[in-house]
């Protein structure tokens, strides 16, 4: 019995067979009936990709006018639009343009005030059922985390703003549903959000559909990773430090065991 | 048996205390000039990689206790926080996340490393049993830990889970109900799942006391797997494997930190960023990628507890492997069919993981099923009669032999001798 023969006659079929399972993993997110994500151009793609400011400061401003009316985004405070280069005077002039409940006054009656700095993002409606309610039984995600919470996260979300469109004839749609090629089973109760032109920029860029749409996809993307700038930065300094690091530490072994052998 | 220990140290103080606990006496023959085989490869990095990944876990993981809170009402949020507004939460919190699959890969490469060298054979059955004590702990550490953060594979994954000790006839639904302290995963189940996640990385460094007591009783087993002849076999085990196992250390760090910080969520689950909702199941409850082998060879056999059975199975097999294995050869360097059945085994066990990733449908259940069964028949069947039939290649006589002949490490694992001829 030559085992040399064993070789090709096991172990690889094997691992060809593994090779075509593991390709096959990342198809299992998506559905057959959704087109595959097409990957955008992110400024926060890569190991040195940063939030662009001035599209995140335009995709608050999209998700102010246009998602707030019924996505809340609970883990927000105004504070934070620090990271996407807000001054201290423009957070506290965006917060104070939005009135939340405060303290009750002498007779009892609730009241409102303008919101603070440390204020948490204002949700839409007081409760779960209150949101169903606006939205025929559908509940618009909490928007704190979307970005991460779905398979393609930008790609996605981004995909899906631009996906509305007539069903396909001889669909059938449920009542109160819209048609979108990118959500799973092509039915979804949010009505088409943007059309483009929802918002006028205030710093003059022309407002079509993929720009709201890429705007407020790189909002959502800072708002569910707030640390992305400083962690990027800190993992190239990290790395860097770590391969010098292997490289003295492997130039030593090699001293140490140079009398071995 | 009583009496002051005479001690070698110069420094006063350092002289002192080890006159009346030589702790140092021990650290200087347990770690100092501990006689280490000279020839071991890189894969002996393992087990000091997993005792930096235990010791990384319980720092950051104390860290996040102090911020986090086990209640179904706020645990989601306050690891949430932790990401936002404690400093540096967003690290503590990713490298503890990613910190669970290190710890995985290095223990499952440090596995393989003690099935291909057969460092179970006697006489470290022991120790080898202890290490599986370990990768149980591990399981249920990590398994809890998934909890901890109370999104949608949280949840239903305890669910899934531990619904499986329903299968245990007559008394199981009872047991599942004093698992979960309740009629479903709920409060109390976060509760006790927090309390025993920090409790069980504890036992776990106990019991890692107990391996390596073990281990320097027995000595180290070695590439070649033959015994240590004499001191020229043998190094000190600082400098020569303090520095050697650094180096790994710090590849280790290196991939460790790539993960966490470009990309921290790789390895995990976006359903895990939904909050928990009892009402609402994922389209699919898929477990963390280290369990996906295991949840394979739940999920192939038909009945339930059959599937249990077989789950808890796959690791109690490894208990008894020390006498399954009848070839008195350890390494597989030198066992010519086994090397290569070596290797079939890791690539089964990679599609029962690819397996485990996919809705049992379709031509997945076959391959789950194949490779199921090919697992236990290679330990239960082809492991006992193996060791009768091969023939094994010539052994070294010594590990210097070959080391000072050689110049270059022994034999090297592609290309051995010829094999014995028939006498
Ligand atoms: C009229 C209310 C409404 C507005 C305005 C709205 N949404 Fe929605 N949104 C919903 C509802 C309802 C759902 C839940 C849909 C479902 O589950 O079928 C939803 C779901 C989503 C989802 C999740 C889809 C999924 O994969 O589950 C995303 C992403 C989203 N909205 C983004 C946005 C963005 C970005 C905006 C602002 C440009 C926006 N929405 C504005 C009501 C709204
Ligand atoms: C054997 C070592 C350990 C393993 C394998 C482990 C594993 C895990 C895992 C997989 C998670 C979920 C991470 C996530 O998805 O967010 C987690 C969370 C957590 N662990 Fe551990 N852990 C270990 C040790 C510890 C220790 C010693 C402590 C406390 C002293 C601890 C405290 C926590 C806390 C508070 C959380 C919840 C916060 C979070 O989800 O990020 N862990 N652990």
């Amino acid at each position: 019995m030559r085992p040399a023969i064993l070789l090709p006659a096991f172990v690889l079929p094997a691992f060809v067979l593994i090779g075509a399972a593991l390709l096959a993993v990342p198809a299992r997110a998506q559905e057959s009936e959704t087109p595959p994500l097409v990957h955008q151009h992110w400024s926060f793609d890569g190991v040195f990709g940063t939030f662009d400011n001035a599209a995140a400061q335009r995709g608050l401003q999209v998700y102010q006018q246009v998602c707030s009316a019924c996505h809340s985004m609970k883990q927000m405070y105004y504070r934070n639009l620090a990271g996407i280069g807000l001054n201290e005077d423009q957070i506290k002039a965006f917060a104070a343009a939005i009135l939340v409940p405060g303290p009750a006054d002498e007779s009892g009656q609730p009241t409102q005030r303008p919101a603070l700095p440390s204020d948490h993002f204002k949700s839409p409606f007081p409760n779960d059922e209150a949101a169903r309610a606006a939205n025929g039984g559908a509940l618009p995600p909490d928007q704190s985390v979307l970005e991460k919470a779905r398979e393609g996260g930008p790609d996605y979300i981004y995909a899906l703003l631009n996906g509305y469109s007539d069903p396909p004839a001889g669909m059938k749609m449920q009542q109160g549903m819209n048609y979108n090629r990118y959500f799973p089973g092509n039915q979804i109760a949010m009505p088409q959000p943007l059309h483009g032109n929802d918002v006028t920029y205030v710093d003059g860029t022309p407002s079509s559909l993929e720009q709201e749409a890429h705007d407020v996809t790189t909002f959502l993307a800072f708002a569910a990773n707030p640390e992305l700038n400083e962690r990027h930065a800190t993992g190239v300094k990290a790395v860097l430090f770590l391969v010098f690091l292997t490289g003295i530490t492997y130039a030593l072994k090699r001293k140490i065991w140079a009398d071995v052998h | 048996m009583a009496g002051l220990h005479k001690s070698d140290f110069a420094n006063p103080v350092i002289n002192w205390i080890d006159t009346r606990l030589p702790i140092f006496t021990m650290m200087q023959k347990e770690y100092g000039t501990f006689p280490t085989p000279k020839n071991f490869n890189y894969f002996w990095n393992f087990g000091a990689l997993a005792v930096v990944a235990l010791m990384v876990m319980i720092v950051t993981g104390i860290f996040l206790a102090m911020n986090y809170t086990p209640n179904v009402t706020m645990a989601f949020d306050s690891v949430e926080r932790i990401m936002r507004d404690v400093n540096y939460g967003w690290l503590i919190r990713y490298v503890h996340m990613n910190g669970a699959s290190m710890f995985f890969i290095v223990v499952y490469i440090h596995i393989f490393r003690g099935l291909y060298y057969g460092s179970y054979k006697t006489p470290r059955e022991l120790l080898w049993m202890i290490g599986v004590v370990l990768l149980l702990l591990m399981m249920a550490t990590a398994f809890m830990g998934y909890v901890l953060p109370w999104g949608q594979m949280s949840y239903w994954g305890a669910t899934v889970i531990t619904n499986l000790f329903s299968a245990i006839p007559v008394v199981g639904p009872g047991i599942v109900t004093w698992l979960w302290g309740g009629f479903s995963v709920d409060n109390p189940t976060l509760n006790r799942f927090f309390s025993l996640h920090y409790l069980l990385p504890f036992v776990i460094v106990g019991v890692l006391f107990l391996h390596v007591a073990a281990l320097h009783i027995t000595g180290s087993n070695n590439p070649l797997g033959i015994d240590v002849k004499s001191p020229q076999d043998t190094l000190p085990f600082h400098p020569y494997y303090t520095i050697k196992d650094s180096v790994g250390v710090c590849v280790f760090l290196l991939v460790w930190a790539v993960l966490v910080c470009f990309v921290p969520n790789y390895l995990g689950h976006v359903d895990n960023y939904t909050p928990a909702n009892p009402m609402a199941t994922p389209a699919d409850v898929v477990p963390e990628w280290y369990f996906l082998p295991f949840y394979a060879i739940l999920r192939s056999v038909p009945n339930k507890l059959g599937g249990v059975s077989m789950m808890f199975g796959s690791i109690l097999v490894m208990f008894v492997l020390p006498w399954f294995d009848t070839s008195p050869v350890r390494s597989c360097r030198f066992r010519p069919i086994y090397r290569q059945l070596m290797w079939v085994l890791v690539a089964d066990a990679l599609l029962l993981g690819a397996v485990g990733a996919h809705p049992p449908q379709g031509i997945w259940v076959v391959i789950g099923r194949v490779c199921t069964a090919y697992y236990f028949l290679h330990f239960l069947v082809i492991l006992p009669f193996l060791g009768k039939l091969e023939r094994p290649l010539p052994l070294p006589e010594s590990i210097s032999r070959p080391v000072i002949a050689g110049g270059g490490g022994g034999l090297p694992g592609g290309a051995p001798a010829k094999p014995m001829e028939k006498p």
